[in-house]
């Protein structure tokens, strides 16, 4: 079995919605092709086995409403957050400017968060994080990867280890069931960047 | 007959009084006497569409429409499509300008909502121009046509999701050299359908016993972003339209039933809360972002 999950998985937004949606959409608008989008993604997911990662790529997509990131972004993490079939992670890229207010106002109203490239080659934790979730979080991004044995170090307290594998829980970080080492999502998608 | 007088000008100010009337009025046939406009904006236009579309609906005929006759408001009118949209909704004679080919001064001539193709028609239509009437006129950043944009896909959205029935979208940019010392940009939203009261009464009517009406549905919609799906991921549209227009210190306000509410800043004097006007069905919206100044 291998320490991280399998291969991360593109999923190209703006090239599904044009080729999920009827027409020649490029904007990523309105309820039903945000529902449509977030189905094909779905499709996409339903033979990965019982663990992916997938990098959920918006840079293509010029505008974004509330009603499509509610459908593409909020749905989809919450139809697979207590998913015990399909252990599902995703890192959502391109999450710039023009996006990001949509995006944090549907997580922040469903109490949800995901990890999301802000910049280039920037990644921040979006959504509604506990204060303490996102600090244990920042810790493991700038390290990547912390082992059983830098466990202790990098998080002195039990407070900052619970507040890590409550990240785990939320699908914002990785800890493989072999080594017990926690990994950034970051870090596992960044060669596909 | 009923013969509707027409404000001379027909804008944001001026429309409940002609829903009003039309409102008001009885079955026999109408006419609506728009000779005297010299000035009408999208919200003029569009009301004007849905005047003549409850008095067609109720009247069972379609209602005549005296044109305007003022070469440069009719040349406008054909400018903006109100004549491609007011077939089969008045009887009028003549023949209005043909709009001219080329480059067109209209940020979004009017656009009927049937569905969520039209929608997207609308956004792909705003990304020309809009940026730069946006950048030049009201001083907003380039990237400001993304907010704008996503705010026209929420407030066409809500037609489709709430009203069950179809309506209108127009906007347009203009100089309020004397009214307000700056450009404005103004959107114009309506429809015919059953009105928020009528969207959230099955939902959210029992909470509020007998105070349940036309104020109370839209200040449970406008304030405090309720909807009739259960879903918490909804109601959001609303809020966030009212959050963005608030950030460009814009006016965002809605009719529907007997109510209108509104977030007016503090160079627009409307009254927040109207309740005292005739029952027009559906719902309108109308939305003004001015100028930045800067500080």
């Amino acid at each position: 079995m291998s320490d991280v999950p399998p291969d991360p998985i593109a999923i190209d937004v703006g090239s599904l919605v044009q080729k999920t949606v009827t027409s020649l959409y490029s904007h990523l608008v309105t309820r039903p092709t945000g529902r449509a989008v977030r189905m094909a993604i779905e499709t996409q997911l339903s033979g990965a086995g019982q663990q992916s990662l997938s990098l959920i790529d918006l840079s293509e997509v010029t505008i974004l409403d509330y009603s499509c990131a509610d459908e593409v972004v909020a749905k989809l993490l919450q139809r697979y957050l207590h998913e015990r079939a399909h252990e599902a992670f995703f890192v959502f890229c391109g999450v710039h400017e023009p996006h990001r207010d949509q995006i944090q106002v549907v997580l922040e109203r469903q109490s949800l968060v995901a990890v999301g490239e802000t910049e280039a080659g920037s990644f921040e934790l979006l959504g509604a994080p506990e204060p303490i979730e996102a600090s244990s979080w920042l810790v493991l991004e700038q390290h990547g990867l912390v082992t059983t044995e830098d466990l202790t170090d990098l998080y002195p307290d039990e407070d900052t280890r619970h507040a890590l594998d409550r990240l785990v829980e939320r699908r914002v970080a990785f800890r493989s069931p072999v080594s017990g080492r926690y990994h950034a999502l970051s870090r596992l998608v960044r060669h596909l960047l | 007959m009923n013969v509707v007088a027409v404000p001379g000008s027909l804008d944001h100010q001026t429309v409940d009084g002609l829903l009003d009337a039309v409102a008001a009025m009885q079955e026999q046939r109408s006419l609506f006497d728009a000779r005297h406009v010299r000035w009408i904006d999208p919200n003029g236009m569009v009301a004007l569409l849905a005047a003549g579309s409850v008095a067609r609906d109720r009247q069972g005929a379609l209602p005549r429409l005296e044109l305007p006759e003022s070469v440069d408001v009719l040349g406008y009118l054909s400018r903006m499509g109100f004549f491609r949209e007011a077939q089969g909704i008045f009887d009028f004679d003549g023949h209005p300008p043909r709009r001219a080919s080329g480059t067109s001064d209209v940020l979004l001539e009017i656009t009927q909502i049937q569905g969520n193709a039209d929608v997207h028609k609308v956004i792909d239509r705003v990304q020309s121009g809009t940026g730069a009437v946006l950048a030049s006129k009201l001083h907003y950043p380039a990237t400001a046509v993304v907010p704008f944009s996503v705010i026209l896909s929420e407030v066409c959205q809500n037609i489709i999701e709430h009203a069950d029935a179809s309506g209108w979208v127009a906007a347009q940019a203009y100089n309020w050299a004397r009214r307000l010392g700056r450009y404005v940009v103004v959107i114009s939203v309506m429809d015919l359908g059953r009105g928020f009261r009528g969207s959230l009464t099955e939902e959210h009517s029992a909470r509020y016993g007998d105070r349940w009406g036309d104020t109370t549905a839209l200040e449970a919609a406008f304030l405090h972003g309720l909807t009739r799906f259960p879903d918490s991921g909804r109601g959001q549209g609303i809020q966030q339209m009212r959050r963005q227009v608030q950030r460009w210190n814009g006016a965002i306000t809605i009719r529907s039933g007997t109510a209108r509410i509104g977030q007016v800043p503090e160079w627009d004097d409307s009254p927040p809360l109207v309740d005292t006007l005739e029952p027009f069905p559906g719902a309108q919206i109308s939305i003004i972002l001015p100028a930045r100044v800067d500080e």
